[in-house]
């Protein structure tokens, strides 16, 4: 709907709208929304400063082991995990990690796979059409033009913990996206036991995102913020991300400072999950995989509430499932070689 | 592999629970059959092992789906009398609800 001026000032307290405004390239710079006052002054605001911080982005990284070379190895497969919110790309020589990239997925899973993979290879002149066996994994797996098999994200995790913590590792919790999996392995890496939520949001990476854009604090920062409180308060009482953020406002707005209304959400969070690994039982090892494995102070309250530790890895806890899919890639291709000789 | 299937909301926990390592033994899976909503069909497993699943379809919406099979078991009655957990000679299907 476009408005003239006149009809524009005779309804700008109510109007729902959008307000772009746009260098002269055309790209869009910052956004307001709500009703015709507030979306006009947010757009103000955002072009004043340059651009609107998106405070839930967490920054994009890849890794390569320039330490090995690619044209020695007798075995190249690599591992995509195409996720709700992030997308991750492992590749693997001779079965030994050499390069890998985590990136925001877009709406687009074939674009997010290859642009993962391109991310992962980008300091190497390793390429795709010299990778023989490519799995794909995660939410938007069947979606990645160029594997030449998917594989549940489930078995995929428990195979990439199992390369990342060892074979001690009995159960992992995947705190992805969107969803939420409780798995038991055993020392191969194999599931034994699993279970998911993937009903709601609550207790997954893209609540934490709606959370960091309404505090405003940068994705990074929740988890060492929510530490900071002298005593812990209760949980939110509503993990469903919509009615939290809805109580967070109420909790700020009366009075609550931010440390305290993180900690109240990374603890209705870690209950959250906690109640869906005691379904099926919680024995040692214990590994987290996903983007939430990086929040301290969700990882932290877990594990006061089961009374363990999780193990720790050197290696990015976002890249589990990537990893699994690539070693993976690497059996079935040795496994197809050797049907071969 | 023990797969649970379904999901907890506020209402309750709603998970169907198959042991599939007795599907590979199994020649007929009479539980696909079974159930009179079509809820259960075999797929290849990560690991290529035959195994009984819970379509995706249905996943999401087992309170309701099942709840055509629930009211004819009283409490105190065993929960044999579920069609598909009767079906299975194993016993290896169980509802948490």
């Amino acid at each position: 709907m476009i408005l003239d001026f006149p009809q524009l000032i005779s309804q700008w307290e109510t109007l729902p709208v959008h307000v772009f405004t746009a260098h002269e390239k055309g790209e869009i710079l910052t956004i307001g929304a709500g009703t015709a006052s507030g979306a006009v002054s947010g757009a103000i605001q955002g072009t004043a400063s340059g651009a609107v911080t998106e405070h839930w982005k967490w920054p994009e990284q890849s890794n390569v082991d320039l330490s090995m070379d690619w044209k020695k190895a007798a075995r190249i497969t690599a591992g995509i995990d195409v996720g709700s919110v992030s997308s991750q790309a492992v590749v693997l020589l001779d079965g030994k990690l050499y390069a890998w990239s985590s990136v925001r997925t877009g709406s687009s899973s074939p674009d997010s796979a290859l642009k993962a993979l391109n991310q992962a290879l980008k300091n190497t002149d390793l390429t795709l059409e010299k990778i023989p066996y490519v799995v794909g994994t995660g939410y938007g797996r069947v979606n990645v033009p160029f594997a030449k098999k998917t594989i549940t994200e489930i078995a995929c995790h428990a195979r990439g913990a199992n390369y990342m913590g060892g074979g001690t590792i009995r159960t992992i919790l995947d705190m992805g996206g969107q969803d939420c999996k409780a798995i038991h392995c055993d020392e191969k890496g194999k599931v034994t036991n699993f279970l998911m939520n993937d009903k709601c949001a609550a207790g997954t990476g893209r609540g934490m995102e709606v959370l960091a854009d309404l505090l405003r604090i940068p994705i990074q920062e929740i988890g060492p913020l929510s530490l900071k409180v002298e005593e812990e308060p209760p949980p939110v009482s509503s993990v469903c991300v919509v009615f939290a953020k809805t109580e967070a406002i109420g909790l700020l707005k009366s009075g609550w400072p931010v440390e305290k209304v993180l900690a109240s959400y990374c603890l209705a969070m870690a209950e959250r999950v906690t109640a869906l690994l005691n379904r099926i039982g919680v024995e040692k090892d214990f590994f987290i995989t996903g983007g939430i494995a990086k929040n301290i102070g969700v990882v932290k309250r877990i594990e006061r509430i089961l009374g363990i530790s999780a193990l720790n890895s050197a290696l990015d806890s976002q890249i589990a499932g990537a990893l699994g899919a690539a070693l993976f890639a690497n059996a079935l291709l040795e496994k197809e070689e050797r049907g071969k000789s | 592999m023990i797969a649970n299937y379904g999901y907890t909301d506020g209402s309750g926990e709603y998970y169907i629970s198959i042991n599939t390592s007795f599907c590979a033994e199994c020649q007929t899976h009479p539980c696909i059959s079974a159930c009179p909503q079509g809820v259960f069909e075999m797929i290849t497993d990560d690991y290529d092992e035959p195994a009984c699943s819970v379509k995706d379809s249905f996943r999401k919406k087992l309170n309701y789906t099942c709840s055509t099979c629930k009211p004819a078991r009283k409490s105190s009655e065993s929960p044999l009398f579920l069609p598909c957990v009767q079906a299975c000679v194993n016993r290896a299907i169980k509802h948490t609800w």
